[in-house]
């Protein structure tokens, strides 16, 4: 049986890269939206886990160091966990501090997932912090932090 | 019949003498000849013998090619190389000045040098070599290895989509190779090559976008003197950012290191006596690589065009840097024993193209190659009247002139031309051929757009270039030069952080502070983007050097480099 993925999208309102404008090495300079900070995304987490305290290990996150395409950049996440009735994954937030809102998407697992692993693609439209924290069914949380670098490219080679 | 030209060695003998006069007259001094066979000598052969070429640029004929005088490094690389030059270089590798050497790895009294040694590299040159040591090797005993942009850069490989430089390839035996420019030439073209070329092209590193299956073979293994050697290939990590992502639009890239240590784990798993990353990563990310996969031998780099006379040791994994544009051919003899590498020989052999004489066969195939474009290839177009490059961090004449012609051309006030570190030289007098416009040029997206950019652009566009040459961390960077700009100077610091390295951007023309809310007409080539309009930038240089004539270009004083 695959397992089964629980999604709740929190934010859809993530608008276009906006790839119009100059066509040479102006591709991400069209007008920027207001942009979540490092500091917001502080606060949101902050509300959401009251202080807890995050352990690292156990949860992985696989992104490039720089999109090839910031419209589409694959977001891996795999969280270490025997997935029991008494032991697993609650869920997995996903964090990003130049979106418009600071949360991008939480995942909810049970012991039927079997694993805790998803996998999927998001918009950035700039350098920013990516922040995943896995929730365990015990409550203690962790985190793994990435900077995904979003460049205009060209001029290689 | 080519004419033999005595070589001239400086010996340890001359050093002293060399050193006191400061000038680097290597003519001045007793002479030296040099010869096919000095330049084929070699310490005890290993157990089998790797021959690495890579970023030939489809160069079929020889030419001259000045290494840069600035090549700078940030973070761990600063100061050590390849971000070493001229006296600096020289001084680490125990070289000295007004020397084959000297000529063939700096550029240091380049025009001086270049007329006493004459040009570099040459299929036909490379043939005899790769011919020779598998004479007195025996070809079972021989791998040779292509790092990759091989199969563009001229002409004749633009016409033919790289087929000329298949051919070539293929008739010299190549084993395997990698790619990166070859992407350019979209992905129809790349998997027609991949399934027809009589060598394997490797790339552990690219996937497909929908269901990240494996688009090529990560892996072979050969054979030779007994061992069984794994390559590995890595394709160039940042093609779809640096070059036109619309051209591969279902192949995702990235450095992948955790994949590549799976590979080097699986080739040992399945018993290989060596294992060697045929790489396009560029040097800094390979040396990087190289201390944190652990089980490599040997990583052949490439991308940079660093050339360099020694292997570089990063643990226990060797780096061998080649150059570029066929100027030289690295031969590195590895000894096994007990299933495992225990010691190496390397030398990098400069492809002299006055003494080595052509193999004939692969002379007749660069002769059949190049027939159909012969005739308009050899127009002369007008003279280099200064020394015209294009190597170097911030700026090479040759860009200078591409600009000049960009700007004069599409009368744009800015011209943006893009840092590519491939294209030959041309020495003060020296013909210009469409033949050498095509070789600094000849890409598949070549249109020259016109358009408008406020001075704040500019200064983003710059940032964005400068980050991507001196993050100081490696994987961050993507390997080329900086941007060459035409009619606007500024200053960098390459030691600050992200969006903070350019400053007083002026515009030329008056001399005046570029204005960050002003509008500029800006013209360059090069986009990544798709269906950009204008003409191929080779068609502007063809007209600008057609009316000017004579081309002198002032060395450029409108980039202050500080940090470094």
């Amino acid at each position: 049986m695959p397992p089964r993925l629980d999604v709740t999208l929190v934010s859809t309102r993530r608008r276009a890269l906006k790839l119009a404008g100059l066509a040479a090495f102006a591709a991400v300079l069209a007008p920027r939206m207001a942009l979540a900070t490092e500091a917001q995304v502080a606060d949101e987490m902050k509300k959401l886990f009251a202080g807890k305290t995050m352990g690292e290990g156990k949860i992985k996150l696989d992104m490039p160091e720089i999109a090839e395409n910031g419209l589409v950049v694959p977001i891996n996440i795999d969280v270490e966990s025997p997935m029991t009735e008494t032991d697993f994954v609650k869920s997995v937030h996903v964090f990003a501090d130049g979106n418009p809102l600071p949360q991008v998407v939480t995942y909810h697992f049970t012991p039927e997932s079997g694993k805790a692993s998803a996998s999927t693609r998001m918009r950035l439209a700039q350098t920013q912090n990516v922040i995943a924290v896995a929730e365990m069914s015990n409550g203690q949380l962790y985190s793994a932090k990435v900077q995904v670098k979003v460049t205009i490219g060209g001029c290689g080679g | 019949m080519i004419s033999r030209r005595d070589f001239l060695s400086a010996g340890t003998a001359l050093a002293g003498l060399l050193a006191a006069s400061g000038t680097g007259l290597a003519q001045a001094v007793g002479a030296q000849a040099l010869s096919q066979a000095d330049l084929l000598k070699f310490g005890n052969a290993g157990t089998f013998t790797i021959l690495h070429i890579t970023d030939i640029h489809a160069q079929l004929v020889p030419l001259y090619f000045r290494e840069p005088s600035i090549n700078l490094g940030v973070g761990e690389a600063r100061g050590v190389p390849p971000h070493l030059t001229d006296a600096a270089f020289l001084k680490y590798f125990g070289l000295k000045g007004g020397t084959r050497d000297a000529y063939s790895l700096t550029s240091e009294d380049f025009t001086q040098l270049a007329h006493t040694y004459g040009r570099m590299g040459g299929v036909d040159r490379i043939a005899t070599l790769v011919k020779a040591i598998r004479a007195e090797r025996g070809a079972d005993k021989v791998l040779l290895l292509d790092g990759g942009d091989g199969l563009q850069g001229s002409w004749s490989s633009l016409k033919t989509q790289g087929e000329d430089m298949v051919k070539v390839f293929s008739a010299l035996g190549t084993d395997a190779m990698v790619g990166h420019w070859e992407f350019t030439y979209g992905a129809d073209r790349v998997t027609e090559i991949k399934e027809k070329a009589p060598f394997a092209f490797l790339a552990q590193n690219v996937r497909s976008a929908e269901w990240q299956e494996p688009v090529f073979d990560a892996a072979k293994t050969f054979e030779k003197g007994g061992a069984k050697v794994a390559v590995i290939g890595q394709a160039f990590p940042r093609t779809p950012i640096s070059n036109p992502r619309w051209m591969i639009p279902d192949w995702e890239f990235g450095i992948r290191e955790e994949d590549m240590q799976k590979q080097v784990d699986a080739a040992r798993a399945g018993g290989a006596d060596a294992v060697v990353v045929l790489s396009h990563n560029g040097f800094d990310v390979d040396r990087k690589m190289a201390s944190r996969v652990s089980g490599i031998d040997v990583i052949l780099t490439a991308h940079t065009h660093d050339a360099m006379p020694r292997a570089v040791e990063v643990g226990k994994t060797l780096l061998v840097a080649t150059g570029s544009h066929g100027k030289f051919v690295s031969r590195l003899d590895l000894d096994v024993k007990d299933k495992k590498v225990t010691g190496y020989r390397f030398q990098l052999i400069p492809v002299f193209s006055d003494v080595i004489t052509p193999d004939a066969e692969m002379a007749k195939l660069v002769t059949d190659i190049r027939a159909p474009y012969a005739k308009n290839l050899s127009r002369e177009l007008g003279r280099a009247d200064s020394l015209l490059y294009r190597r170097g961090n911030f700026n090479g004449t040759f860009d200078d002139m591409i600009c000049d012609a960009i700007m004069k051309e599409r009368d744009a006030e800015i011209a943006l031309s893009p840092g590519f570190r491939w294209g030959g030289t041309l020495l003060p007098g020296d013909p210009i051929t469409f033949d050498a416009v095509a070789n600094a040029t000849a890409i598949t997206y070549p249109a020259c757009y016109r358009n408008t950019m406020t001075g704040k652009q500019l200064k983003d566009v710059l940032e964005d270039v400068a980050d991507n040459i001196f993050n100081p961390d490696p994987y961050f960077q993507g390997g080329g030069d900086m941007v060459r700009v035409g009619g606007v100077g500024y200053a960098i610091d390459v030691s600050k952080g992200s969006g903070q390295r350019i400053s007083d951007l002026t515009f030329l023309k008056t001399g005046k502070p570029l204005e960050a809310d002003k509008a500029y007409t800006v013209a360059g080539w090069a986009s990544i983007a798709q269906n950009v309009e204008g003409p191929p930038v080779w068609e502007l240089v063809e007209r600008y050097v057609t009316d000017t004539k004579a081309v002198k270009i002032a060395p450029n004083a409108s980039v202050k480099v500080t940090g470094a």
